[in-house]
């Protein structure tokens, strides 16, 4: 009877030890790091296992003793997202939920501008994106400001701060007066992403042209071609002359050349002569001897 | 703006149950403070396309081939679960991911059109295997952040990331 007695609480001891090794305390981990930090898990129990850390980001593996805190170097698990830690035990398997988020400190932008070329003077003209990263290529969902600038050949400087959601953050520039390389930049906490815009003389302005008798021919020239804010409108425009008399009409295109545009056509008295670059019209003259 | 949405999540709703995963799908009315205007066909495409990832993710995680990544990921997103696929060959482990549930909402729209960014309130199930064997098997719910970005007939993921609820 005694014999049977330390048999039955032999196995008892037996099946409390592997239920120990089971229950006896939970692994403990952070619930939360950050990408690239050192971290450690502390296993319960005695024996051997394997550690899995799996998400869709990374999956890592170790051998571990049970009742030994098993450490993971800096580096080791940078990816952000959420990650299952399964602690596989020859009887047991625990697991656990860790969250790695991004690191606080941004590493690179994504920054897009666009148009890389408009003319001047156009409102809201540019626009400007950026998602914000960090060492990892994780994108940094906390809220931080970022400093959009734009600035032109003259020094002018356009200054938008924006504060960044779900990483991300977007911007409106005029293109300024002035023709010209612009510099688009945008600035994450020391972190800087430049950009550069084209910006090209608008349309015409106040297309003026002049008309003289040249033999029985009329030379017509027009003056200095500039946009609204007095850049000079780029050789090759087309220049359109018309010429209307008694019910004909005659049409010259003619680029731009050193600024001006100028052409000699026959002249018709009581011809109305008019000058224009594509939608915008100048000046009409009308041709008398 | 609300009714455009209602028939986005009705017609995702049944876009989803066309699929083997018969997740069902809640699309949240946008939240896109100062952004461009989203068109209701445009969200839907993306949202559509990023819902279709769950496949190509899942398949490409349990045979453990980035290959079929490629018609739904690129860049950052593409490189990470490629090299995810990479480890679990080499520790011998596959996972076997199943989506129950997704809470969608539309963040960010960026102004030139080329990004859009969502978010995902996800439930999951996730399976353990090693060397084909099922080690444990888990429910999950997380919330991911997601960017993605038009290719030539669809849009891909290229920002796909987890991030505390």
């Amino acid at each position: 009877m005694k014999v049977r007695c330390v048999l039955v609480l032999g196995g008892l001891f037996i099946a409390m030890s592997h239920i120990a090794l089971a229950t006896g305390g939970r692994m403990s981990l952070p619930k939360t790091i950050e990408a690239g930090s050192s971290f450690s898990i502390q296993t319960p129990g005695r024996g051997n296992a394997a550690l899995f850390i799996i998400g869709t980001g990374q999956a890592l593996k170790r051998d571990v003793q049970l009742g030994q805190t098993v450490f993971f170097a800096a580096g080791s698990l940078y990816n952000a997202g959420h990650y299952l830690a399964i602690l596989e035990g020859d009887s047991f398997t625990e697991t656990e939920s860790l969250d790695v988020v991004p690191a606080s400190k941004p590493s690179n932008l994504s920054f897009l501008a666009k148009p890389s070329r408009l003319p001047v003077g156009l409102h809201a003209g540019i626009t400007g994106a950026v998602y914000v990263f960090d060492a990892y290529r994780n994108l940094i969902s906390e809220a931080m400001p970022v400093s959009f600038e734009l600035s032109d050949p003259m020094g002018t400087v356009q200054k938008r701060i924006v504060v960044t959601r779900y990483g991300a953050a977007r911007t409106e520039m005029d293109s300024t007066a002035q023709q010209g390389v612009d510099s688009f930049v945008a600035r994450v906490a020391g972190i800087k992403s430049t950009r550069v815009v084209g910006q090209v003389p608008g349309d015409p302005c106040g297309l003026k042209m002049n008309a003289e008798p040249s033999g029985q021919r009329i030379h017509l020239v027009t003056d200095a071609v500039r946009d609204c804010n007095g850049n000079a409108v780029p050789d090759g425009t087309i220049i359109t002359f018309t010429e209307t008399f008694s019910g004909y009409q005659s049409t010259i295109d003619e680029p731009l050349k050193h600024g001006i545009a100028q052409v000699t056509i026959s002249a018709h008295n009581g011809a109305v002569l008019s000058v224009a670059s594509g939608v915008v019209m100048g000046n009409q003259i009308r041709w008398e001897k | 703006m609300l009714r455009p949405f209602l028939i986005l999540c009705a017609a995702l709703t049944g876009a989803s149950a066309s699929m083997p995963a018969q997740a069902t799908v809640r699309v949240e009315g946008d939240n896109l403070q100062g952004s461009r205007p989203l068109q209701e066909q445009t969200g839907r495409a993306a949202m559509h396309d990023y819902l279709q990832s769950w496949q190509a993710l899942t398949a490409a995680l349990e045979q453990n081939r980035a290959d079929l990544l490629d018609p739904d990921f690129v860049g950052s997103a593409r490189d990470t679960l490629a090299a995810t696929i990479q480890q679990q060959t080499e520790l011998g482990i596959s996972t076997h991911y199943h989506d129950r549930a997704h809470d969608l909402q539309l963040v960010f729209y960026s102004p030139e059109g080329l990004s859009i960014e969502l978010t995902d309130n996800v439930e999951y199930d996730v399976q353990l295997l090693d060397h084909g064997r099922v080690k444990t098997a888990q429910h999950v719910s997380a919330r991911y952040v997601i960017v993605l970005t038009p290719a030539e007939v669809r849009w891909r993921v290229r920002v796909f990331q987890g991030t505390k609820r």
